[in-house]
């Protein structure tokens, strides 16, 4: 088993603040917009994203956090049942623009059931999607327009995100860790 | 709405039952986790589209053996809020009048492939006796006068919604101690939890040895509610009145000695909640203006009790490919 740090603190930041003024330009004044991050480890990055758009930008949309356990596809099929968490959408879902926030892109399964879960509190104007690490072996048809860092991996490697909701912890990393035999 | 959370109790991660029979057999961490794990599932019932895809394609059949409506309804409510087609058998019309044995009728119904057997049964056991028989969840939906498991969880995260915790907390139990199985699904559960608990009510109410269960008995009504933090009132069965039951003389006279009303409420400390798990007899147990005065959190029970019974069934249902 091999671990690799493949960004530190300056790289998550900076993705982060890249990711927010490419989400300002491209939604012009900033109705409706909202952001969505989803449990566990889009949440923090969400935060970080709107706080970004405060400092930067100056929008202040409403962060709202997802748990997409009871929409995934795989609950009853040998998993343990995992425990849920809290969703909470503080605006009207019916008209808004979206931006749904994951630490880490992998198959796009987790996306499927975030969309199908959004649709359940409202009809969204537009859904984008913002990550901090694609790291590749897409299942379905989901891209992200938004990407901080793009990552070869193997099907069996982890890759490990430890970002908190504040801008000035200065612990944040991502580990690409690899299990396989020639790691 | 905004409710306050305890830290996930660590259960390793996961609730590993294939039944909920009664709160008597459940670890504190246990109970916790099925709280914690309702708390979650509230939310579902306050949004636009009051549903989640999770028991999509799973069966739950209702096997009610003894008359419901709201227990019924709540466990049905709960299972199509989780997508789970559901299924009523029982009551008159059921096999079960023509002479058949609930093991019959339990394996008949089984043979139909259900995810999910929620029982109400006038005999205290039936549950267990189901769960050991049965290759799918039952969920015990009161069995005599034994246990009401998911009644008691209900009203212990009313409690805990309100007051933030169950540590600590005193709630005093007030009517036919003896035939409820609510009362005893809550005495274990607050117990449990570390709650005081007082019971009170008539002494032909009152079981032989009911302190064993580490509860305080009280005849009187006035000292039992005095400075406790929630007064829990049972239904009085007015089959168990007068001539035929022979528990007590008359309705009049319960509701004069036991019965909540607002001079006894004088007692009570101002804050207190009462709780009722209905339906309400209202002028015999609880008196109208305590059942909608400021202190009735009744209607906030009837609205736990799907989010419970949703999270029962969600962690209850066994495990299938697809």
């Amino acid at each position: 088993m091999s671990e690799r740090v493949i960004m530190d603190h300056l790289a998550v930041t900076r993705a982060i603040r890249r990711i927010a003024s490419e989400i300002a330009e491209d939604a012009g004044g900033g109705a409706d917009l909202a952001l969505v991050g989803i449990h566990t480890g889009g949440v923090p990055v969400c935060r970080r994203i709107g706080k970004a758009l405060a400092e930067q930008e100056g929008v202040s949309p409403p962060v709202g956090e997802m748990d997409i356990t009871l929409y995934r596809d795989d609950i009853y099929t040998g998993l343990e049942r995992p425990e849920v968490g809290q969703t909470t959408l503080p605006f009207d879902v019916d008209g808004s623009h979206i931006v749904l926030v994951d630490d880490v892109l992998f198959t796009g399964r987790t996306v499927r059931a975030a969309l199908d879960q959004l649709w359940d509190f409202g009809r969204p104007r537009c859904i984008w999607l913002a990550v901090l690490v694609d790291r590749g072996h897409r299942e379905l048809p989901i891209a992200a327009r938004y990407v901080g860092r793009t990552v070869d991996t193997l099907m069996d490697d982890r890759v490990v995100v430890d970002v908190t909701a504040e801008m000035s912890a200065d612990t944040d990393r991502v580990v690409l860790v690899r299990t396989g035999r020639d790691g | 709405m905004n409710v306050p959370l305890s830290p996930v109790p660590d259960l390793d991660g996961a609730f590993r039952r294939k039944d909920l029979l009664g709160l008597a057999e459940l670890s504190r961490e246990e109970i916790l986790y099925l709280l914690h794990t309702a708390v979650r599932f509230k939310e579902i019932s306050e949004r636009a589209i009051k549903k989640v895809p999770t028991l999509r394609g799973k069966s739950v059949v209702h096997l009610f053996m003894e008359p419901s409506t709201r227990t019924k309804t709540s466990f049905d409510v709960a299972a199509k809020r989780l997508s789970a087609d559901t299924f009523a058998v029982g009551g008159s019309s059921s096999a079960t009048s023509k002479g058949e044995t609930l093991i019959d009728t339990a394996r008949n119904i089984e043979a139909m492939r259900p995810d999910i057997l929620v029982l109400r049964h006038r005999h205290p056991g039936s549950a267990h006796l189901l769960a050991r028989l049965l290759d799918c969840g039952v969920i015990n939906a009161g069995d005599g006068s034994h246990e009401h498991p998911t009644q008691a969880l209900l009203d212990i995260m009313t409690i805990r919604e309100r007051l933030g915790s169950i540590e600590g907390r005193s709630v005093c139990i007030v009517g036919d101690i003896a035939h409820s199985r609510v009362v005893r699904s809550n005495i274990h559960g607050l117990r449990k939890l570390g709650a005081q608990v007082r019971v009170c009510g008539p002494p032909t109410m009152i079981p032989v040895g009911v302190e064993r269960l580490g509860v305080e008995v009280h005849e009187d009504l006035r000292s039992a509610i005095d400075g406790v933090d929630v007064i829990m009132m049972l239904r009085i069965q007015m089959e168990r009145m007068g001539r035929r039951g022979q528990l007590y003389p008359s309705e009049r006279e319960y509701a004069n000695r036991w019965g909540l009303n607002l001079q006894t409420m004088q007692y009570a400390r101002q804050d207190v909640l009462v709780m009722h798990p209905g339906p309400i007899n209202r002028g015999v147990e609880m008196a109208p203006e305590v059942a909608d005065g400021p202190w009735s959190i009744i209607l906030e029970q009837v609205t736990n009790g799907v989010a419970v019974r949703m999270a029962v069934m969600y962690l209850l249902t066994p495990q299938g490919g697809r």
